[in-house]
């Protein structure tokens, strides 16, 4: 079907749907080098006219990666909940912008209105959106998850302790963690990243974190971030897994290059239910996305890299999970170029998926060859937690060793926790005060007594 | 007995090179820990900004008729957005490659360190030229130039395989890191990168020009015997065979 527009005189046709989003992307590398993007600013805003103009339902009726080809596609059009959706149903994208900030427009409702919401829905009205606007929206929106900790609550920020090393050396990734707890951090969990995806290492790294996590009764979770199909090899072995991990994209293909699909990771959830490690009604499953996973896997099937980004979200939705991440500056400036380009992707990635119903973190980074600095960091951090961004990582010096990146550091989760007076996890604040990390004005100053003294001295 | 808190400290430094342990200033870094980083990253910085002095390589390799190319990306912006003109050869670089009875191509990219090229490939390179049981294209010294564009100048010169050194990425702990990329019989467009063999990290404080020369030939040895590369070529096999008493 052809979308028309017109922008002060100038006529404009677009071929498809796909097109019409991509047209109407703001601006950015990955779709410049996929030839999506649109050629003039004129093109830009003529294309955000039309889609103004789109009604909502129509996303429903045409399919921007094909049905018969994709199971993301008819993942998302088989469990579309029709009830959910109805209050929205005779909107155009451009009242559903209208509508989201709106008073009527509150937490509850918006939460109710969740599964109702396509991945292409959310990407269409995001590019609509200042912003601010994504900033405001996504502030409405608790999604609150559960494990040992309560992560999302209004008024809380969790940080994931990335304690990696380049050898998966048991003693750096402890040395690193312990860092990270004198810190306050460690709340949204534990999650290495292994620089081998080895069974055995898995094992050996869950089974050092169980120990340390019940000699101090320290209310976390663990994860190793290693491919799927090892978690499950682990789980078979009867291994401590809390989490199960998983890198996701918003295609089959792209998934494929992942090597995963939906019926495992189906597997996947079944595994880690029956391993009945955590309290009924937790959450148990981890993935990270990221704008460009399906073009750099040449899996975007000509649709622009937010509404594929968007795409990966209907996949995690499908698993209830506690921790879903945009990796947002990890894959480089030919998908995300400059502080500009990154940021504005973080806050669209963070709003989609809230808005989808997912307890949406990020990890806030970048490479050394992205035009970027740790200035921009901070910015997109602070507006991130301004919009009720439910974690972030905890690097060490926001130097990742082992992935050879920049993301946020645990001084910079003490930060932006103080300037936006934002606490941890309920359970983990209490633990922090427990063992004298944390003072009675919830200042993270660890006393040297007691039992942070203790559990440094564990490591000696 | 306690210890005094400082050694718990000591102790974690020492068994990561993680930046650990930084203190606080309040809830922020330390002034001197915040200008250690920006010095690691604008090193960083400037290691991928670097140009190549391609003259200087050509010099040091005139004894082996090398050869000037570039890719289609004409400068540093476009080559770190454009990753697929890094992979293609410029038009007026084309004739600057002739087929030979050749065995391997070796091609000196930039990548994304020049510095870690101008310090190395050179050396690297006449140690791989050097060996006696391959016959060698005149070496390439390529431009804004990517691992995939090694596939199109090995095809050009007629060799079967390609041996790409390239500036890797820059971290903030190293930013003058080379890799060394194998290909058996590469073809532009179609190679994937598992098709290719990964020698990494060549630099003063990691592996060394006299182990990454080794490792490259043993892959090359073996990539020539079952006339294949990648996921199926394991870098141990290789150094297996290679005979007794070999460097």
């Amino acid at each position: 079907m052809l979308y028309r527009s017109n922008a002060g005189g100038t006529h404009y046709v677009f071929d498809d749907l796909r097109q019409l989003l991509a047209r109407a992307s703001p601006d950015r590398a990955g779709d410049r080098l996929a030839g999506l993007a649109a050629e003039s600013g004129e093109e830009r805003v003529a294309a955000r006219m039309a889609l103004a103009d789109l009604p909502l339902a129509r996303f429903l009726d045409e399919a921007v990666v094909p049905y018969e080809m994709d199971e993301v596609t008819r993942l998302v059009l088989d469990t579309h909940d029709k009830r959910a959706f109805a209050p929205i149903a005779a909107m155009t994208a451009g009242d559903f912008r209208d509508f989201l900030l709106s008073d009527e427009a509150t937490g509850e409702s918006l939460a109710r209105l969740a599964p109702g919401i396509t991945p292409e829905m959310a990407a269409a009205v995001s590019k609509l959106m200042r912003n601010q606007d994504l900033i405001a929206v996504a502030k409405k929106i608790s999604v609150v998850t559960r494990f040992r900790t309560t992560i999302g609550l209004p008024g809380r920020l969790c940080v994931r302790i990335q304690p990696n090393h380049p050898a998966d050396d048991l003693a750096g990734i402890g040395a690193a963690i312990l860092d990270g707890l004198m810190y306050g951090c460690g709340d949204a969990c534990v999650g290495i990243n292994p620089a081998s995806d080895s069974t055995k290492r898995t094992l050996l790294l869950l089974e050092r974190i169980e120990e340390l996590r019940l000699r101090f009764e320290i209310p976390m979770q663990s994860c190793v971030l290693a491919h799927v199909t090892t978690l499950l090899e682990v789980m078979n072995r009867r291994g401590p897994v809390d989490l199960v991990f998983q890198s996701i994209a918003g295609s089959e293909a792209a998934n494929g290059a992942f090597g995963v699909t939906l019926a495992l990771l189906d597997e996947a959830h079944q595994g880690i239910k029956a391993l009945g490690r955590a309290p009924a009604g937790a959450n148990l499953m981890y993935f990270e996305t990221g704008q460009g996973a399906a073009l750099s896997a040449q899996a975007h099937h000509g649709v622009d890299q937010q509404t594929m980004e968007a795409r990966a979200y209907a996949v995690a939705r499908r698993y209830a999970p506690l921790l879903v991440n945009t990796v947002v500056g990890f894959i480089g400036p030919e998908y995300l170029y400059d502080g500009k380009e990154i940021i504005r992707a973080g806050l669209e990635d963070h709003f989609c998926g809230k808005l989808m119903g997912l307890p949406m973190g990020a990890d806030v980074c970048y490479t050394n060859h992205a035009e970027a600095d740790q200035d921009d960091m901070d910015t997109l951090l602070t507006l991130l937690c301004v919009a009720g961004c439910n974690y972030i990582m905890g690097v060490p010096g926001a130097d990742d060793i082992m992935l050879g990146y920049q993301s946020t550091s645990y001084h910079d989760a003490l930060y932006v926790r103080r300037v936006l007076g934002l606490l941890p996890a309920p359970e983990f604040e209490a633990w922090l005060k427990a063992f004298g990390i944390m003072d009675v004005e919830s200042r993270i100053r660890p006393s040297l007594s007691g039992g942070a003294a203790r559990l440094l001295a564990s490591v000696l | 007995m306690m210890r005094p808190p400082g050694d718990f400290w000591d102790y974690l430094r020492r068994v990561t090179p993680a930046r650990i342990a930084l203190g606080r200033v309040g809830d922020g870094l330390p002034t001197h820990r915040l200008l250690e980083f920006d010095l690691a990253h604008a090193r960083a910085r400037d290691a991928v900004w670097a140009n190549l002095d391609s003259a200087a390589l050509l010099a040091e390799l005139a004894a082996w008729r090398p050869v000037l190319v570039r890719s289609a990306a004409p400068d540093r912006a476009t080559f770190l957005q454009r990753p697929d003109l890094g992979r293609r050869l410029a038009r007026d670089s084309l004739q600057a490659l002739s087929p030979g009875p050749y065995d391997a191509a070796i091609v000196i990219a930039d990548g994304l360190s020049a510095g870690a090229i101008q310090a190395q490939a050179a050396s690297l390179c006449k140690m791989l030229l050097a060996a006696p049981n391959f016959v060698f294209a005149p070496p390439a010294v390529a431009l804004q130039a990517r691992v995939a564009l090694g596939d199109d100048i090995a095809a050009r010169q007629g060799a079967a395989l390609a041996v790409v050194l390239i500036g890797e990425r820059p971290g903030l702990s190293a930013c003058d890191s080379m890799g060394a990329y194998i290909t058996f019989d590469p073809k532009p467009g179609v190679t994937r990168d598992a098709n290719r063999n990964c020698v990494s990290n060549i630099r003063g404080q990691g592996l060394s020009l006299d182990e990454a020369s080794r490792r490259i030939l043993a892959i090359m040895g073996l990539a020539r015997t079952i006339r294949q590369s990648g996921t199926c070529l394991k870098e141990d096999d290789a150094l297996d065979l290679l005979p007794p008493g070999t460097p």
